[in-house]
């Protein structure tokens, strides 16, 4: 099946009728195909995320939502016998191609994991770990710093008193939003989260879910989940993935309410994932 | 027995009723258990108890000044630890101090940078160095490393470092091949594969996940190492320092060839010395039955006992506190 030719126009449109007017898409997909070895994971994506929205994939386990975000900051890089081919232009200059470094682009394009990743260190050292990979700062820039990324994951009034003390021993919620912090603190342009909320409770998952809303302001988010009401009630633009492909793709009012695809409406009904 | 009656009676007899099994069976199988636990207990017991006991008269003789004096003297039967108990720990402390750099490149490279294929005759590699007996490393230490080092590795060494004020005192003497330093390289050697298997152990339990994000803010494959795995095992890597310790205390045969067997007690790495193993070794054929010698080796055993004892206790400690958490 092709959707490609008429899935760009649509989400061109679709952005413009969704939300302000928009430049050039933040992370252009052309024609990506991906391999987990013989196993051909993503088939021929065309994708547009436009800079400073929201977009999530949907789709059932193993549908290569993932995989597409972690293309995106080339952390398939990291395991032999991975390779994907085609374009993904990042504000005009291809991702894969091998004249951009992988720690610049891990720097302006941060991803947050499923389970919170809280490094073995202090509260305050894990944040500044990563600001110290790029940036050279005094104590005072750096206490400034931490203050700021941790008060933008609205986890600041929660930590203050005990910065210097091991992020082991915080919450599962607390550290998911340590973990943002951290992503924030190198002050990437894209933020990539996979299935952040996935093993938290509803207290903090919706805490989450007001910080992806007030983060947007800021950088452009693309989010995988399996929760379809997480995606309808936090993103701009959701796409629905299946077996490798990209089926549908729009403004999320439209995906869930009105699915073009009977495969989305299908999988959006709870009939089969 | 169930499984010889013909299907008729089997059926009837599964209907009517089982026969209760291991009624008696069962009791011996936990007893034997019992005895084997318990027999493990007695043993270490009454080692300690014959070591202790044997080495008393030879505390009772010297005194406490027996653990630190350095008269080591068969024909005036004055006898002192001093300088074996300096020789076992000095040498043990060069073994490691070689042995964990080593260690930490090896099991880096193989959990983080070896490319599939490689790993296994690495891995494979590293065991093998454990399954060579210590006296052929002796023999290879005393017809090849020796030799070496008193040609090319002691002699420009002196000449470098033992002019400079304090550390010049680790390197003088005549370049001999045999010492310290020789000993200490033998038995890194030996004690590699040990704490290079437990440091990949403690490496591959670190979750990718937080590799992965450790990665996902830029940083590079010597910063994630540095900053996240080696402090995410740190624990259980000290034990596994402590347990390669533990080891090199007691290493006998390698040491006894290399290390020169001298009674006297030097800073320095080239000179010769002796551990409380290799004394052991060398002077038991020729102690009496009941002499103060004799006496004076035992308690020499109660002592690497006592130390090895307790550094293997830290090292245990050390890896479950980690293993726990």
């Amino acid at each position: 099946m092709n959707f490609t030719s008429d899935t760009s126009i649509d989400i061109a449109s679709a952005v413009n009728r969704a939300t302000a007017p928009t430049a050039e898409p933040k992370l252009k997909v052309e024609g990506l195909n991906f391999y987990y070895g013989e196993n051909h994971a993503l088939k021929n994506i065309h994708f547009d995320i436009p800079e400073k929205r929201v977009t999530a994939m949907i789709g059932p386990s193993g549908c290569g939502k993932s995989t597409l975000l972690r293309i995106f900051n080339r952390m398939y890089q990291l395991y032999p016998g991975q390779r994907a081919e085609g374009k993904i232009l990042f504000d005009g200059t291809d991702l894969l191609s091998k004249e951009l470094d992988s720690t610049v682009v891990r720097s302006r394009i941060g991803m947050v994991f499923q389970k919170p990743t809280p490094f073995p260190m202090s509260i305050y050292d894990n944040i500044a770990f990563g600001v110290k990979l790029h940036e050279k700062l005094n104590k005072a820039q750096m206490d400034e710093r931490v203050e700021w990324c941790l008060r933008k994951a609205a986890i600041w009034e929660e930590t203050k008193d005990r910065l210097h003390t091991s992020a082991l021993g915080m919450s599962g919620g607390q550290q998911q939003r340590l973990c943002i912090a951290r992503t924030i603190a190198v002050r990437p342009e894209v933020i990539l989260l996979d299935e952040p909320t996935s093993a938290l409770d509803p207290i903090s998952t919706s805490k989450i879910e007001d910080l992806i809303d007030e983060l947007k302001q800021e950088f452009t988010i693309v989010i995988v989940t399996h929760n379809m009401q997480q995606a309808a009630r936090c993103a701009d633009i959701t796409s629905f993935f299946y077996l490798g492909e990209m089926i549908e793709v729009g403004p999320s009012a439209e995906i869930f309410t009105n699915p073009r695809e009977a495969r989305t409406r299908d999988y959006i009904t709870g009939r089969f994932g | 027995m169930d499984a010889t009656l013909t299907g008729n009676q089997a059926a009837s007899a599964m209907a009517v009723a089982r026969k209760p099994t291991g009624r008696l069976s069962d009791p011996i199988f936990v007893g034997v258990l019992w005895a084997s636990g318990i027999f493990v207990l007695i043993l270490l017991g009454l080692i300690i108890a014959m070591l202790f006991e044997g080495g008393l008269p030879a505390l009772r003789e010297f005194g406490i000044q027996f653990l630190w004096s350095t008269t080591w003297n068969p024909v005036t039967e004055k006898f002192g630890a001093g300088v074996m108990v300096f020789g076992t720990i000095f040498s043990a402390v060069i073994a490691v101090i070689i042995a964990l750099p080593l260690s930490f490149g090896i099991a880096f490279f193989l959990t983080e940078i070896a490319p599939g294929p490689l790993r296994r005759p690495i891995g494979v590699a590293i065991q093998l160095l454990a399954a060579i007996p210590s006296i052929i490393y002796g023999m290879w230490g005393f017809f090849v490393i020796v030799p070496l080092m008193a040609a090319y590795v002691q002699p420009p060494l002196i000449d470098l470092l033992g002019p400079l004020p304090v550390i010049g005192a680790l390197f003088q003497g005549p370049p001999l091949g045999a010492g310290m330093l020789t000993a200490g390289l033998i038995m890194a050697i030996m004690i590699l594969p040990f704490i290079t298997a437990m440091f990949v152990e403690v490496l591959e339990s670190v979750p990718p996940m937080i590799k992965e994000s450790a990665y996902g803010v830029g940083a590079t494959t010597y910063e994630v190492y540095r900053n996240v795995s080696v402090p995410y095992g740190r624990t259980a890597m000290v034990g596994a320092v402590m347990l390669g310790l533990g080891r090199a205390l007691g290493e006998t045969m390698a040491v006894t060839f290399v290390i020169g067997n001298a009674t006297r007690m030097s800073a320095s790495l080239f000179a010769p010395g002796s551990t409380i193993a290799s004394t052991i070794a060398n002077e038991f054929p020729e102690a009496g039955p009941g002499s103060l010698k004799l006496q004076s080796l035992l308690e020499l055993g109660f002592i690497l006992f006592v130390i090895s004892f307790i550094v293997l206790a830290l090292s245990r400690l050390l890896v479950r506190s980690k293993l726990k958490g």
